[in-house]
């Protein structure tokens, strides 16, 4: 970095500084969430129903439409072709014989390819969301193994795939770093996210941590991981003149019909991004060079596009979380008190995106310590672009962080529950902002209750048959976020009906069930009278289904749009009503329609508004307040997780026989879906925890498996019956009480699993996955 | 396959009580054939090389992955996807059960799931043993959750569905079994 960089950093950072502290002591009332949302003390509504997601008669029964299956007239298939280089130029391409090939419409390359930007990397722009800042199929240049160098759209997918075999390229390699062995002896850098330096230090952790009675100190590695959602990415794709229509499976429609106006040279209201049902995203789900090369080709040719990446294509072009290096300090006194915390190491990432796998993010908020030191070191490689995956930094991060107190309680032969609950702090570890509501005793309690951790034995004594048994804890932990940009429009139709609409997403989370509950419950109609509409660029907001943010945001806005309804209802009900002259701030809504909030005898219907007024319907919309809460209170979700497995005393084979995750995530909109969340969360965690590597190869940095036969996700008799329950205990701050819980569920487990395979074994794995081999 | 088919019969695939032409172009799968060709969409492409399961249905009653066969193997012979579950009385039990067992999130693998439980009953039924199965001479095997989760472990989930799934197998053919 050059010093006049260095220098606009710090002042980007200084004045960034001054702001959070204004926020940090302004009164509570001045922040969202000051006053608590009015839905947190409803008792007997919607709210808290287990309601079936409204999408499952589809689902059940094949006809929710994804990406690659909307049909359009003149439709024809995209087949892409990878470079099997990390870097250099193409030499020879040749596709004579790919254009001579029955059914073949176009072959495009860099030769041929249209002008276009490239795309504009996630968070360098409120509504950027390229994986990556190359420029796509523009020039000869290789950037990294896999990159696509060529798309052949013919007839038939059939067509397509054979005539890409028949393309024949030759390389001019350069040197490339692929190694991150070789590229951290030549030194790290800072980890810059956007903008700042991962790097914290409260106290003199170093010196406090030498001077400590106990001490554990240890390298914990996590290998690079693939989201592998079941639906592969993929677009249909068309242009309309100067319009281009784009069905995607997406977890961020506004960023991407922004992008690729950008990309395209074309206003973002000239881009119609739909995708009404995505088949598993956990972050891999945004814009990608795929739907860029798609939208490209169908210019070139004139006809519309499918561009349905094989399972291949999806590790070739698709970004996976980065591999960490991480190294764990724990100071403490001999009653196990924390006297300080060092997490540092090193991720590998690339020059063309913006992601250190920030894995100090769980020591940040898990426990007091006086003295703390956070760092996060990259290296750049030739590879393709990293990017979030499933609790980026947490998922991850838990595993040293857990993994190091359970060491440390076994060092000072403390109970790990007991450790974890002394080291609760009382107010935020490093700002010092209060918690808005942090219940994890109470969830440490309750687990260890249901599980029955009292019945644990020493390292290494209990056995099966041929199987050693073993019990193990962590915690689980992901901070309450809510992004700028959400907005939503409420209409309200003559008959008593409400439409909401907004560009949010459902991808399993079971976004449009629980918000049809939260909705009916915030008009006073029932679920039957609501319609919840996503997953569409045309409609207001910019919610990215991402960061477990979106049930806040899209809370937010809906509340925003609920102030202009009242508003707008209040006018139109006039002097002829029983609410007339009462100001917005007197009345709420109820039982279908307005009323006043300390004399509900004075209601009226939003059909008689309507009637009166002579208004077919009414609509409203409503951009949601500035995140502030974020800033003003320290916001985090909290879970105790444990898990009982068995290590195969002959094969190493290690087998999870139960698991119970006690979580504290504020109030629960829909107990269904949510407890399919955590343990969906869960589950990724035990792949994480025993089988999951996306292998690369250091020599030429390609990925060499893959497929889902080689890269090993869990599988039915992996799983067992996984417990779940939480606290339900509202956080006074958060829109409905409630934090995100997409990503909870995954955080801890790796340690979880690590630390009961100890118990079982007496052995200690500090590397996952904890495959067989490390335990013979 | 029975004996007396006629040549009408050899040259069509029975889909869902439908006879549909085997496609001209060799190459096609019965995936391909059933997604691009027929507007099928309820069968699912997850990974096309037989790993994931999303593209199971049942032909002659037997699940296979429809993505690992060509299309033209299966003329005369009937094939039942997603969309042939369902009948007029309404879904199918099972589809009912992953309905309120939550044994889904996103529905990619869904119906792969569910086409793939149905001839797994069958196979149960059948006697046909599994790498769980203790007695491997006996012509009975008993239903067990360890025996759903073996047999289910070809249809791979990666939202985590897995407990709603195999409760919605259990309850549906549990008792039927015994």
């Amino acid at each position: 970095m050059s010093i006049a960089e260095e220098a606009k950093l710090a002042v980007r950072g200084a004045i960034q500084g001054v702001m959070e502290k204004a926020i940090e002591l302004a009164p509570d009332s001045w922040m969202p969430g000051g006053k608590p949302d009015s839905l947190i003390a409803t008792k007997h509504g919607s709210i808290g129903a287990s309601v079936p997601r409204i999408d499952s008669p589809l689902k059940v029964q094949g006809k929710a439409p994804f990406a690659a299956e909307f049909e359009l007239p003149g439709m024809v298939y995209a087949a892409l072709m990878f470079s099997t280089v990390a870097k250099g130029r193409i030499a020879t391409l040749d596709t004579a014989q790919a254009e001579a090939a029955p059914g073949v419409v176009l072959v495009m390359t860099h030769r041929n390819a249209p002008r276009m930007e490239s795309m504009p990397v996630f968070l360098s722009a409120e509504k950027a969301g390229g994986g990556d800042n190359l420029p796509i199929m523009q020039d000869d240049r290789i950037h990294w193994n896999g990159q696509p160098i060529a798309v052949v759209l013919a007839e038939t997918q059939e067509q397509a795939d054979y005539a890409v075999a028949l393309i024949r390229a030759s390389y001019e390699q350069d040197a490339a770093t692929t190694s991150f062995a070789t590229a951290k002896r030549k030194g790290t850098e800072p980890g810059l996210f956007m903008g700042q330096p991962l790097k914290t230090e409260k106290g003199s952790a170093d010196a406090a941590f030498k001077a400590s009675a106990a001490k554990v100190e240890a390298t914990y590695t996590t290998p690079r991981h693939n989201h592998n959602a079941i639906e592969p990415h993929a677009a249909t794709v068309a242009w309309d003149g100067d319009r281009l229509i784009v069905h995607d499976a997406s977890q961020a429609v506004a960023h991407t019909a922004w992008s690729l106006g950008k990309i395209f040279g074309i206003s973002e209201q000239q881009v119609h991004v739909t995708s009404p049902f995505v088949g598993g995203g956990f972050g891999g789900k945004c814009l990608w060079q795929h739907q860029v090369l798609g939208a490209a080709a169908a210019k070139l040719a004139g006809r519309p596009v499918r561009i349905a990446l094989s399972r291949e294509g999806v590790y070739r072009l698709i970004g996976g979380r980065t591999l960490t290096e991480q190294r764990l300090a724990i100071g403490a006194d001999q009653d196990g008190r924390f006297n300080a915390i060092i997490h540092s190491g090193t991720v590998a990432t690339t020059r063309q995106n913006g992601m250190p796998e920030p894995f100090i993010l769980p020591t940040m908020s898990s426990y007091g310590s006086p003295n703390i030191k956070l760092d996060v070191e990259v290296v750049y490689l030739d590879m393709l672009a990293n990017t979030f995956m499933r609790a980026p930094g947490e998922s991850v991060g838990t595993f040293a962080l857990e993994s190091a107190i359970d060491e440390l309680a076994v060092s000072l032969g403390i109970d790990p529950v007991e450790l974890r609950i002394l080291n609760q702090p009382s107010e935020d570890p490093l700002k010092g902002t209060p918690f808005s509501s942090r219940h994890i005793t109470e969830a440490w309690r309750a687990g260890a209750e249901k599980f029955g951790w009292s019945k644990r034995s020493a390292p290494g004594t209990v056995r099966d048959g041929e199987w050693q048994i073993g019990i193990g804890c962590a915690t689980a932990t992901y901070p309450y976020h809510r992004m700028p940009g959400g907005a939503a429009r409420i209409t309200l139709t003559r008959d008593g009906y409400a439409r909401v609409e907004i560009a949010a997403h459902e991808m399993g989370m079971g976004t449009a069930t629980a918000h049809t509950q939260v909705v009916a419950d915030r008009l006073g109609l029932s679920r039957d009278q609501v319609t919840f509409a996503y997953g569409d660029s045309l409609m207001p907001g910019v919610v990215l289904a991402g960061g477990s943010q979106q049930t806040a945001s899209i809370g937010a806005s809906v509340i925003a749009a609920h102030h202009v309804l009242i508003k707008e209802l209040l006018k139109l009900a006039g002097n002829d009503s029983p609410l007339a002259g009462l100001g917005t701030d007197e009345v709420g809504t109820l039982n279908g329609g307005l009323a006043k909030l300390d004399d509900p005898s004075r209601h009226e219907s939003y059909v008689s508004i309507l009637t009166r007024s002579g208004r077919d319907h009414v609509a409203v919309e409503g951009s949601a307040s500035a995140p502030l809460e974020t800033m003003h209170w320290s916001m985090h979700s909290f879970g105790a997780l444990f898990c009982e497995i068995g290590v195969n005393s002959v094969t190493g084979e290690t087998r999870v026989r139960r698991f119970l995750g006690s979580y504290d995530c504020g109030r629960i909109l829909n107990p269904k879906t949510a407890a399919s969340q955590f343990r969906g969360g869960i589950i990724m965690g035990l792949g994480l925890a025993l089988m999951e590597e996306t292998q690369f190869d250091d020599r030429n940095g390609r990925v060499m498996n893959p497929s889902l036969a080689e890269y090993h996700v869990p599988v039915h008799l992996d799983v067992p019956p996984i417990d779940v329950i939480w606290t339900d205990i509202p956080d006074p701050r958060a829109p409905m009480g409630a934090r995100g819980i997409g990503e909870i569920g995954i955080t801890g487990v790796g340690a979880a699993v690590a630390n009961a395979v100890f118990n079982a074994t007496g052995k200690r794995v500090r590397d996952l996955p904890l495959t067989l081999d490390k335990l013979m | 396959m029975t004996a007396d088919r006629s040549a009408a019969a050899i040259a069509a695939i029975r889909i869902n009580g439908v006879d549909c032409p085997v496609p001209a172009d060799p190459r096609m799968s019965l995936l391909d054939l059933l997604r691009e060709t027929l507007h099928l969409h309820g069968t699912k492409k997850g990974c096309n090389q037989g790993a994931c399961g999303a593209c199971t249905v049942l032909v002659d009653g037997e699940r296979i992955v429809s993505c690992l066969s060509l299309a033209v193997q299966h003329a005369g012979r009937s094939v039942t996807t997603i969309e042939g579950l369902a009948d007029q009385h309404g879904l199918h039990p099972l589809q009912q059960a992953f309905i309120e067992h939550d044994g889904f999130q996103c529905g990619y693998c869904t119906p792969g799931q569910i086409c793939s439980a149905v001839g797994m009953a069958a196979e149960l039924k059948r006697g046909v043993p599994s790498h769980v199965t203790q007695d491997l001479a006996s012509d009975h095997v008993a239903f067990s959750p360890d025996e759903v989760r073996e047999r289910m472990s070809g249809n791979l989930c990666r939202c985590g569905a897995h407990n709603g799934i195999i409760d919605a197998i259990s309850e549906t053919y549990a008792e039927a079994a015994e």
